[in-house]
């Protein structure tokens, strides 16, 4: 019997409709993998009833004929996706065993596509972090290795576990979510796809708030393919969530074409950065002549606000941060400490006891730039900084139809390795300035570093722009062959 | 009486001193909905039975507005004659407390939904020249917080969530109003026309509506003292206490050498006075910010329009149609006070009544008898119908005045209809000139000494005459023709 673990979501969706195998066959494929892959720390629930149940669904369906774009694909879900009856808690103690009553939109809307779930992943606390180490159920191990090394890589974060299940193919696809990079940056430390759409593609409603004006989920897949067939079923305008788009969801795959012929591609001068390893610019140099190749015409084009979009980021993310995670405060679910005697002392004793350290220095960031007296210099300044970043890219896609960069700057690191903090926000100085321009963005793998692990190329779209950026991202899929797998060491 | 126009003062040692007082009135919305979710709204309500995900602030909940408390609170700042901003936006007011879920309130600190407008106060009925315009400086709607029951249990509190969510208008005044009279009639007018709008319930006793209070002195002319902030004081009783009492402790403490420090106070109803909660020092650092959840309001003229078609006449211009209608300025700020009035009596005329008439007749006898029997207009036993057909009976010289009176105490009673009750009675009223003649005659007879002294110049005495002849013929003489006829009598 092939490997039903190593197709994609396309093969597995077309396989299963031609009677090549069972949806059954496919959950329990997965179901086994997961069960073997406990050294991943990918998951934090598993889930093999419900990808079962919703196989079954489909093998019973497929007699009908009439099957839903997903039907027999089970998926992974990052813990931050609110899972009706399946414990939710963002990678957080402070939100240890808190099952909710109801079910995120995009996750329903997977579900009714035919989805089932393998179990829910691991991520950094609160989708804060580019490592998942700062997850309560303790960091995910990469499946890929350093050449001639057994040091444990982190997979990236936040959807550390998202890109671990699919680059070991625990999971044919999983949800992502990302507000500076969190779908990008391990998209590329995995060598997968992963695309965040443009803010308000899809739905935020039961998705645990990290940064509200940020915050968009999107699919992680081993190929681009697999990308938009997932977000188109991922992606619909909710009357729920007043960010939403209320625009018809495009028919992504359908209009999947490498044929870039005509197109202007943006190369911005600004993300030439000091201290990026030469391996990752010569990678982009290639993703330039793959783009050419498919017909693209280069285009330098300068984003002249790029080198204030970290520190941006950092005053925005945190400030929304800090009031969306006022909410645990032990009164209503979640940890609770007992044994003290004011509410006050509650609120400090179950806050102390339930954040991790990231977490809590985002919120004393984001509480210190909004309060009187900081609140012009930092909070408002910033509002001007991303207005005016939103402006760059408003004025770079009058020159080009989409824009490519690094993912990120490094590739895999250790775990453990990175421990400044700051340092560790680097990670997504590519990825951060598109998130607050509210743009389409993904990242494709490219190739190998001399150290034999993946690294990105990252694409930037117009808004609504996402067939650009998955086009663009075929094009170099097709080109770079990029094929390497980890060695099964788990 | 005190002169309402002359200025309140307080008597000081150093001389009088002048109260400045701005009042923020918090205006529940009358809704189905709360105004982030769609939970239910009705007062009283078992604990914890009208939350929804978002007002219980679950992981991933989200808010969306409720466009018929906008609605509401757009309709409330064109009856203020505000300024409507077709954008605003919502910001987070941060902080904790057991009782707010979100850890924030959702509220409109930097652009709120209605600017500038203003109110007319009268602080006398009777005198125009009472009239007070008290500036209004904005309203914007924000989410109600839930509430502490620490009567339930002996260690802990319980925490109800029913309000959490609910929508609220706050309406800001700007500090224009100078003594505690004043601020009474602004409230009451502010609450008349929530009510007429039907925006608000005006309900202060169920907390529907109630208002922050902030008062400073200073010696007249001078520049503004430091004013406290006494928090939801929930009766107009209570706000006028409160600027009498703020208003007289700080002048003792600036004139005993202290100063008037800016805090939050507490009001003590049982005691009648009010108590420092916390001062500036201690005062949150709310961390406003615009809450990114939402997108900005914005508001097209298509619903501007509609909101402004669904006012109804509100009091003001009320009041001038029934002045214009021979009503005296008394009487019209009577009937148009509450809406319910306003209501009533507007069913009158619509049933024929004559409206000096009606108006009279309701300010004197239906007030007077609803009073008697504690019962509110809406509920009165007679109907403004049956109202209208007991005044057609004395207005067409059917029944008199007096009748009249007879005739609605049975109405009050029995519920039977005017004409019934006079037909069955035998109440008509006589314009037999030959039985008012012989009743005159008794009457000029028995009292000839009266007639003399009349006759004599006490001109005076016609009113006993008339009475003494009504009196013979049971008050169903008509009264105009006893007039003519005893002038007749006695003047010939």
């Amino acid at each position: 019997m092939t490997d039903l673990t190593a197709k994609t979501i396309a093969e597995l969706r077309d396989g299963f409709r031609d009677g090549d195998f069972r949806a059954r066959e496919i959950a329990e494929s997965f179901n086994a993998a997961v069960a073997a892959a406990k050294l991943l720390n990918a998951y934090t629930v598993e889930t093999p009833e419900d990808a079962l149940a919703a196989a079954d669904a489909a093998d019973s369906a497929r007699v009908s004929g009439d099957l839903p774009s997903l039907a027999g694909i089970p998926l992974g879900i990052k813990d931050l996706f609110a899972t009706r009856g399946v414990d939710t808690t963002a990678g957080s103690k402070i939100l240890q065993g808190f099952k909710p009553r109801y079910e995120s939109t995009v996750t329903a809307n997977l579900r009714k596509a035919g989805a089932g779930m393998l179990g829910k992943l691991n991520m950094d606390e609160f989708a804060m972090g580019s490592s998942n180490e700062t997850s309560t159920y303790g960091p995910v191990i990469s499946p890929w290795r350093r050449k001639g090394s057994n040091v444990g890589l982190t997979p990236g974060g936040s959807s550390g576990g998202s890109a671990a299940a699919v680059a070991a193919h625990i999971a044919p696809a999983a949800t992502g979510t990302d507000t500076g990079g969190s779908i990008r940056q391990p998209a590329a430390f995995a060598g997968i796809s992963g695309i965040k759409p443009t803010y308000g593609r899809c739905s935020r409603w039961g998705i645990v708030a990290f940064a509200s004006s940020l915050d968009q989920a999107g699919p992680m897949a081993k190929t681009v393919r697999d990308c938009a067939i997932l977000l188109e079923a991922m992606a619909g305008f909710d009357p729920k969530d007043s960010t939403s788009l209320d625009l018809p969801v495009p028919q992504w795959e359908a209009n999947l074409s490498s044929d870039l012929r005509g197109k202007r591609v943006g190369i911005p001068k600004e993300y030439r950065i000091d201290g990026v390893p030469a391996d990752i610019n010569a990678l982009w140099d290639k993703g330039i002549e793959w783009l050419k190749d498919a017909g693209a015409t280069p285009v330098e084009i300068s984003l002249p606000h790029t080198k204030y979009a970290l520190p941006t980021y950092y005053i925005i993310a945190p400030a929304e941060a800090s009031s969306n995670l006022a909410r645990y405060d032990g009164v209503r679910y979640g940890l609770r400490e007992e044994g003290v005697k004011t509410l006050d002392d509650m609120y400090s004793a179950t806050r102390a006891e339930g954040f991790g350290d990231e977490v809590k220095r985002r919120i004393m960031i984001g509480t210190y730039v909004l309060s009187a007296g900081f609140y012009d210099a930092y909070f408002t300044k910033a509002q001007r900084v991303r207005a005016l970043i939103k402006q760059d890219f408003a004025k770079a896609f009058e020159q080009c139809d989409v824009i490519l960069t690094p993912t990120a700057p490094s590739a895999a690191f250790g775990i453990g390795e990175t421990t400044d903090p700051l340092a560790m926000y680097l990670n997504d100085v590519f990825a951060v300035p598109a998130s607050l321009a509210g743009l389409p963005a993904m990242s494709v793998p490219g190739g190998l570093d001399e150290q034999g692990l993946p690294l990105g190329l990252h694409l930037i779209g117009n808004e609504l722009d996402e067939q650009m950026v998955l086009n663009a991202g075929l094009a170099i899929e097709e080109r770079a062959g990029f094929t390497a797998r980890p060695e099964k060491w788990w | 009486m005190a002169d309402s126009a002359a200025p309140f003062r307080i008597k000081g040692e150093t001389g009088d001193w002048e109260v400045v007082v701005g009042l923020e009135v918090h205006a529940q919305v009358v809704s189905n909905a709360k105004l982030f979710s769609g939970a239910a709204t009705a007062f009283g309500a078992e604990p914890n039975t009208q939350v929804s995900l978002v007002d219980a602030a679950m992981p991933g909940m989200l808010p969306v507005p409720n466009r018929e408390c906008i609605r509401q609170a757009v309709r409330t700042g064109m009856a203020l004659d505000a300024k409507i901003n077709k954008w605003s936006r919502f910001d987070r007011k941060n902080y904790f407390y057991a009782d707010l879920p979100q850890g924030y309130q959702i509220s409109q600190l930097y652009h709120p939904l209605v600017g500038e407008g203003e109110i007319e106060i009268l602080l006398d009925e009777k005198d125009e020249g009472s009239a007070r315009t008290i500036g209004i400086e904005r309203i914007h709607v924000e989410q109600d917080a839930g509430k502490l029951m620490h009567d339930q249990h002996p260690t802990m509190s319980y925490v109800d969530l029913n309000r959490s969510g609910v929508a609220l208008m706050e309406i800001v005044s700007r500090p224009d109003m100078r003594s505690p009279a004043e601020a009474g009639a602004y409230l009451r007018k502010l609450r008349s026309i929530l009510r007429y709008v039907g925006s608000c319930d005006g309900n202060m006793e169920e907390g529907s509506m109630r208002a922050d209070v902030n008062v400073s002195v200073r010696k007249p002319g001078a520049e503004l003292g430091t004013r406290t902030e006494t928090k939801n004081v929930n009766s107009v009783r209570f706000v006028m206490a409160v600027v009498e009492h703020e208003a007289k402790r700080q002048v003792e403490l600036i004139e005993g050498g202290g100063s008037v420090a800016q805090e939050t106070r507490l009001f003590d109803p049982d005691k009648g006075v009010t108590r420092s909660l916390r001062s500036k020092e201690d005062a949150h650092d709310y961390r406003y910010f615009p809450d990114p959840d939402l997108l900005p309001l914005e508001l097209d003229d298509a619903f501007l329009e509609d909101c402004k078609a669904s006012l109804p006449e509100l009091p003001d211009d009320k009041r001038k149609r029934y002045e214009n209608l021979g009503i005296t300025a008394y009487n019209a700020g009577v009937l148009t006070a509450e809406v319910e009035t306003a209501r009533w009596f507007d069913a009158l005329l619509e049933a024929g009544a004559e409206a000096k008439q009606g108006a009279n007749w309701v300010v004197a006898e239906l007030f007077g008898a609803l009073n008697r029997r504690g019962e509110s207009i809406d509920a009165s036993p007679v109907s403004p119908t049956r109202a209208a057909e007991l005044l057609g009976l004395v207005a067409n010289g059917t029944i008199s005045g007096t009748i009249a009176k007879q005739v609605f105490e049975i109405m009050l009673e029995s519920g039977e209809g005017a004409t019934d009750i006079v037909e069955k009675q035998g109440l008509k009223q006589t314009s037999d000139t030959g039985a008012i003649d012989v009743e005159i005659d008794k009457v000029l007879a028995a009292n000839a000494d009266k007639v003399a002294e009349y006759k004599s110049g006490k001109q005076q005495l016609f009113g006993f005459f008339v009475g003494q002849t009504m009196k013979a013929m049971q008050g169903k003489a008509n009264p105009q023709l006893v007039n003519e006829r005893l002038r007749t009598k006695l003047d010939s």
